[in-house]
């Protein structure tokens, strides 16, 4: 069984699809990236797979590590093990980092009947994690990126999937905004994490992150639909047709 | 938002009623009622001699009316002034004391025996009127520490009192605070010598019991120079159906070098979903830094009543004296809270600071009321205001009304407000990390109130957390 199954899944915002329609499967062990212009739909895509409540699905499957996702509930799919690390990070004023992850580990622990993890052996792991993923110790100690810098809080991003250990991660363009030292960081505190346990959906639109994070397979996506999907190679060919040539392929079939 | 619009309604849970006989005063309130109390309470003639003072400027004024709320007149005659529990007990154990009433205590979660082992708290435990119990007071008193009742006090300590008592609120200060002088029932009392710190912190647990009686409480702490005292007060009350009056007054004296700090958590009965049956909690809290370098805290932690309407406040009249005022007032259901601080800057280089931090729910109404003062000669005076609003759906209220009135070129005076909104996307991003919407609201609003939360003293930090997450629980659907 694989890890994720997407079958004809359809969906959007308040009775608009934005999603046509999009088949994927991802395995143990993959990098998935999902490129593709804007407004095709990929953000889209990882908001209904993390359960964001201004978004509905309207048709199709989804099975997640054998369940319904449509069954559980946001907090339940991340208890699951899915993460999405967020395009745009939320702040939290007032909430310590550390404070923020230990609850959300403790979450996890309490939903698989585990007990709580101690003090201590939390502050180990962090002290772990902060290394793997080069992340300035201070930065654990204030609030859920309350004045973090663009790049500080990508890195968060990381560093709480770093923490959390998900099954399956989406990143949603991780690298936007992003300089070429700054992605270069954050790609490798990703790469820290790929394991033949986990999996990834790298939604990206941009062609040089997979420089660094290097995919399986890349889908592109138009207009609600994965319109092409490959390996690595695809990528390279985006870069250098550009979306264009997608469009124009997608017309000439349609 | 849908998320946090829905308001589910949670039982009040410390909502019962004790049933213990009571030595109860006819309703109303004239000269024979209080000459009536005094007597009871043994007290000493200039005592009495004040409360009829009050009582007879009370008669000439009026119930004021520019506060942000509404309520059903109030009829001052048919409220019973004085209730205490009856064989009015001097007990010298626990043993002695009612079993009822520590069933009550233990219901509270105040077991006093628990209490005085596991806290190292010393607990005046009030009862309705009458202090039932003290504890640590062996302790204290080797310090020359004196907290008492306040009616013991007066018996025992008649000078400290008639010294005090006044200095801060005179009887003329306001409707509610001279109708307390007139009338007030008990309360506590506490007196730290020169140069001595107070190793334990002073806890008083009030609770208003019989219907219909209204509680009157007055408590006066002094602290003599150079010395430091912590206070906590908190408090719970029964269900019940028709409103009880609360009209308290705290003085606080703090003479050259002294602190105080003044904590306080509030969970009144906030009444039903209608606002029915609430507490009306009308407090005058004023502390006076009489000496230099001395300092007055206020913390607050304010949950419950109907009503709410106090401005713990300084006056700082020594030099280089400090008022702080730090508070977190959430309102939900039809509930009111109006509150906030004064602080009057007399002495040179005097320094204020005030955190507010209001949380509304529901059709829950918060009121931020401030009053900055510099006097004429209060030169380097220094102030900084802090006035956070978080709304949580849509029918509540923030509300705002800041004075700042300066009187000299070289003071500095500071005010920041803000008003946020529990976004869905921070709900979102905290249910992508695995944590329900109730603990994120839980948690997000225990981050807007951290700056004040640890002015708290730790277990009752702990506690206004608990408190704030129980106020919660089911405020969102």
């Amino acid at each position: 069984m694989a890890l994720l199954e997407i079958r004809n899944l359809r969906g959007g915002i308040k009775d608009q699809d934005i999603i046509n329609g999009i088949d994927l499967t991802v395995d143990r062990g993959e990098v998935h990236a999902i490129m593709g212009p804007n407004g095709s739909g990929k953000s889209t895509l990882g908001k209904i797979l993390a359960g964001h409540e201004e978004y509905e699905e309207t048709g199709g499957t989804v099975r997640f590590q054998d369940k319904d996702l449509f069954e559980l509930t946001p907090e339940e799919r991340a208890n699951e093990g899915m993460f999405l690390a967020f395009q745009y990070p939320v702040e939290i004023p007032g909430v310590s980092n550390a404070y923020f992850l230990r609850a959300a580990m403790n979450e996890r622990l309490k939903y698989r009947g585990e007990p709580e993890i101690s003090a201590g052996a939390f502050r180990r792991l962090l002290d772990k994690k902060m290394k793997q993923v080069d992340m300035d110790p201070e930065l654990a100690r204030r609030p859920v990126n309350e004045d973090f810098s663009g790049g500080e809080k990508k890195r968060n991003e990381i560093f709480h999937m770093a923490v959390l250990e998900p099954t399956l991660s989406i990143l949603d363009e991780t690298d936007s905004g992003l300089d070429i030292d700054a992605m270069r960081i954050v790609a490798h505190g990703i790469n820290q994490q790929r394991t033949a346990d986990n999996a990834m959906i790298v939604i990206t639109h941009y062609q040089r992150l997979l420089d660094y994070v290097v995919p399986d397979y890349v889908h592109v996506m138009y207009q609600g639909r994965i319109v092409k999907s490959g390996r690595k190679e695809l990528a390279f060919e985006l870069e250098e047709k550009g979306y264009e040539w997608i469009r124009e392929e997608v017309e000439a079939a349609g | 938002m849908e998320a946090i619009e829905t308001l589910a309604q949670q039982e009040y849970k410390e909502g019962w009623v004790t049933d213990i006989e009571m030595e109860t005063a006819p309703p109303g309130l004239n000269e024979d009622i209080i000459r009536f109390i005094s007597a009871k309470k043994k007290e000493p003639e200039f005592l009495l001699e004040w409360r009829l003072k009050a009582y007879r400027h009370w008669l000439t004024m009026k119930e004021p009316n520019w506060q942000y709320m509404a309520y059903p007149p109030v009829d001052y005659q048919d409220i019973v002034y004085y209730a205490a529990p009856k064989n009015t007990p001097e007990y010298n154990s626990l043993d002695e004391v009612d079993p009822e009433l520590l069933a009550t205590y233990d219901k509270l979660g105040i077991p006093l025996e628990e209490q005085k082992v596991l806290a190292g708290v010393a607990v005046d435990a009030v009862f309705d009127s009458v202090s039932v119990h003290t504890t640590f007071k062996d302790k204290l008193a080797e310090l020359g520490i004196i907290f008492c009742s306040f009616s013991e006090a007066a018996q025992e300590h008649p000078d400290l009192v008639e010294k005090y008592l006044g200095t801060v609120v005179p009887y003329r200060d306001n409707y509610f605070a001279t109708m307390n002088s007139a009338v007030f029932s008990d309360g506590s009392f506490c007196y730290i010598p020169p140069g001595v710190r107070c190793p334990m912190e002073l806890s008083t647990y009030f609770r208003i019991n019989t219907a219909g009686t209204g509680q009157f409480e007055r408590t006066l702490i002094i602290a003599d120079e150079g010395s430091y005292v912590s206070y906590l007060e908190g408090c719970t009350a029964p269900m019940r159906d028709e409103n009880q009056l609360h009209a308290a007054v705290v003085e606080l004296v703090a003479l050259k070098d002294a602190q105080i700090k003044y904590s306080t958590v509030q969970n009144w009965y906030p009444g039903d979903e209608q606002g029915k049956g609430g507490v009306y909690n009308f407090v005058t809290k004023r502390g006076a830094c009489k000496g230099d370098n001395s300092k007055i805290s206020w913390t607050q932690v304010e949950t419950g009543s109907a009503i709410t309407w106090k401005y713990p406040s300084v006056i700082l009249q020594g030099d280089h004296s400090i008022g702080e005022f730090y508070s977190v007032a959430l309102t939900r259901n039809k509930q009111v809270a109006d509150t906030g601080t004064k602080m009057i800057h007399v002495g040179k280089n005097s320094r204020s600071t005030v955190v507010s931090k209001g949380i509304s729910a529901g059709n829950g109404q918060n009121v931020y009321r401030g009053r900055i003062q510099v006097l004429k000669k209060a030169d380097g005076a220094r102030n900084y205001t802090q006035c956070d609003s978080m709304l949580i759906g849509d029918r509540c209220g923030a509300h705002t009304f800041p004075y700042i009135d300066v009187g000299n070129n070289s003071a500095s005076v500071e005010h920041e407000a803000s008003t946020a909104r529990i976004s869905e996307d921070q709900l979102f991003y905290c249910k992508t990390r695995g944590i329900s919407t109730e603990d994120a609201i839980s948690m997000i609003i225990n981050g807007f109130c951290k700056e004040v939360f640890q002015e708290l003293p730790m277990e009752f930090a702990v506690e206004a957390k608990k408190l704030l997450g129980i106020s919660l629980e089911g405020s969102v659907g």
